[in-house]
C-alpha cells in the first residue's frame, strides 16, 4: 500500500471523533520505483491531506517533505521528486495502521490493509 | 490494446470467475477510453473479485500514457488476495488493493474519483441470500437484484469527480432506465447512458455509463 491510499483511509469505528490519519506501524516496508510524471503530483496534491502525508512519511523514516507547501513549490522539480517518491514509491508491505483515538490496529498484510469491523464496532 | 488475459488471472471457488458481465465491463471501458473526457487520476473499482477489470483499467490507462492512482476494493479475503496476484502477475504497479465494505470505505466524503468501476452482485434472489459470506456475495442482489446496487446509488453523488465516470453492471431484471433515473434525480448534475448491452444465455447484461458535468 503505497502513501497515497493511506491518505484516502480513516478509522470508520463509531463513537470517535479523532479517526484520521491512521498511525503506521511498519515491520515491512519496500520500495517501488514508479514513472516520475509531475503532471499527475500537481493534480493529485490539491486532493491530499498534506499534514497526514508528511507524518506517514516520517514515521517511514522518508525525509525530505516540507511541513507544507506553496504554489510554486509544485514547479520545483526537486520538490516534486521527493513528493513522488513518498507518495508513490514507498510501499508498506507488513504492518499495522492504528486508529489515532482508540488505539485500534487495522492488520496489512503483503501490501494489502484489512479495514473490516467487527460487528460491536459499527 | 492489451487488457487483462485469463491465464494470468487468479480464481477460485471462492472468487468469482471472469465472465461475460466481466468481459463486457472490459469492452465498455475500451470502447469508453477511445475520448474520456479529462484525464483520470484517481479511479476505483468496487467489488474487484479475481482483479480482471481492475487489470484491464489500469493497462488501458499505461498504455493510453494515463498516469494515475486506482483502489481495488473488495470484501472477500480470498478476492482481494486474488486481485494482488492478478496485478502482479500483470506487473501492473499504479493499484493498490483493500479490504473494506465499500460503505464504509466511501464514507470519507472528501475523495473524490475520476473513474469509479461497479460489478455489483446483481441477480435477483431472495433477499436473505445477502446475509451468505461465501461467493454468492459475488452475485446475490436480493429484491430485483437491487439491494447492494440501491445502497451503492446514494454514495455516487459525492464519490465522482466533476467529469468523473461511473462504470455500472447490471441486467435487465435491476431496471437500467430506472437506475439511470434514480441518479439523475439524487444529483442533476449526473447524467447517464446504456454504454453496451449483450445477451449472455438468460442474461440480457448492459453497462451504464454515467457522468457528471
Amino acid at each position: 500500500m503505497k502513501l497515497l491510499t493511506h491518505n484516502m483511509l480513516e478509522c470508520r469505528i463509531k463513537g470517535i471523533e479523532n479517526r484520521y490519519p491512521f498511525v503506521i506501524e511498519a515491520s515491512q516496508v519496500d520500495t517501488v520505483e514508479q514513472d516520475f510524471d509531475p503532471d499527475f503530483l500537481r493534480h493529485m496534491y490539491p486532493r491530499l491531506e498534506w499534514p497526514a502525508l508528511k507524518a506517514a512519511a516520517d514515521s517511514l523514516g522518508v525525509t525530505g517533505l516540507p511541513t507544507s507547501v506553496s504554489e510554486d513549490m509544485l514547479e520545483d522539480e526537486e520538490f516534486l521528486k521527493v513528493f513522488h517518491h513518498a507518495l508513490l514509491e514507498v510501499v508498506l508491505i507488513e504492518g499495522f495502521l492504528v486508529c489515532p483515538e482508540s488505539g485500534r490496529k487495522f492488520p496489512v498484510s503483503k501490501g494489502i490493509p484489512n479495514l473490516l469491523l467487527n460487528e460491536d464496532e459499527v | 490494446m492489451r487488457t487483462a488475459s485469463i491465464s494470468l488471472t487468479t480464481y477460485n471457488r471462492e472468487v468469482y470467475e471472469p465472465s461475460d458481465d466481466t468481459f463486457l465491463l472490459v469492452d465498455a471501458l475500451l470502447k469508453a477510453s477511445s475520448q474520456w473526457p479529462k484525464r483520470p487520476y484517481l479511479c476505483i473499482e468496487i467489488g474487484c473479485g479475481s482483479g480482471f477489470a481492475s487489470c484491464a483499467l489500469a493497462l488501458i490507462l499505461c498504455q493510453l500514457g494515463l498516469p494515475h492512482h486506482l483502489i481495488a476494493l473488495d470484501i472477500s479475503k480470498d478476492a482481494v488476495t486474488a486481485t494482488r496476484a492478478t496485478l502482479k502477475a500483470h506487473g501492473v504497479i499504479s493499484a493498490d488493493v483493500v479490504q473494506d465494505r465499500f460503505q464504509d470505505f466511501l464514507s470519507r466524503t472528501e475523495q473524490q474519483y475520476d473513474i469509479v468501476v461497479f460489478n455489483p452482485p446483481y441477480v435477483p434472489t431472495p433477499d436473505e441470500e445477502l446475509q451468505r459470506t461465501d461467493i454468492a456475495r459475488s452475485w446475490a442482489g436480493g429484491w430485483k437484484g437491487r439491494i447492494v446496487i440501491d445502497q451503492f446509488l446514494s454514495y455516487v453523488p459525492k464519490i465522482l469527480a466533476q467529469e468523473g465516470q461511473l462504470f455500472l453492471v447490471v441486467v435487465s431484471e435491476n431496471d437500467p432506465p430506472g437506475i439511470l433515473k434514480a441518479l439523475e434525480e439524487l444529483d442533476s448534475s449526473l447524467s447517464g447512458q446504456v454504454l453496451m448491452t449483450r445477451r449472455a444465455d438468460e442474461e440480457l447484461l448492459s453497462v451504464l455509463h454515467i457522468q457528471r458535468r
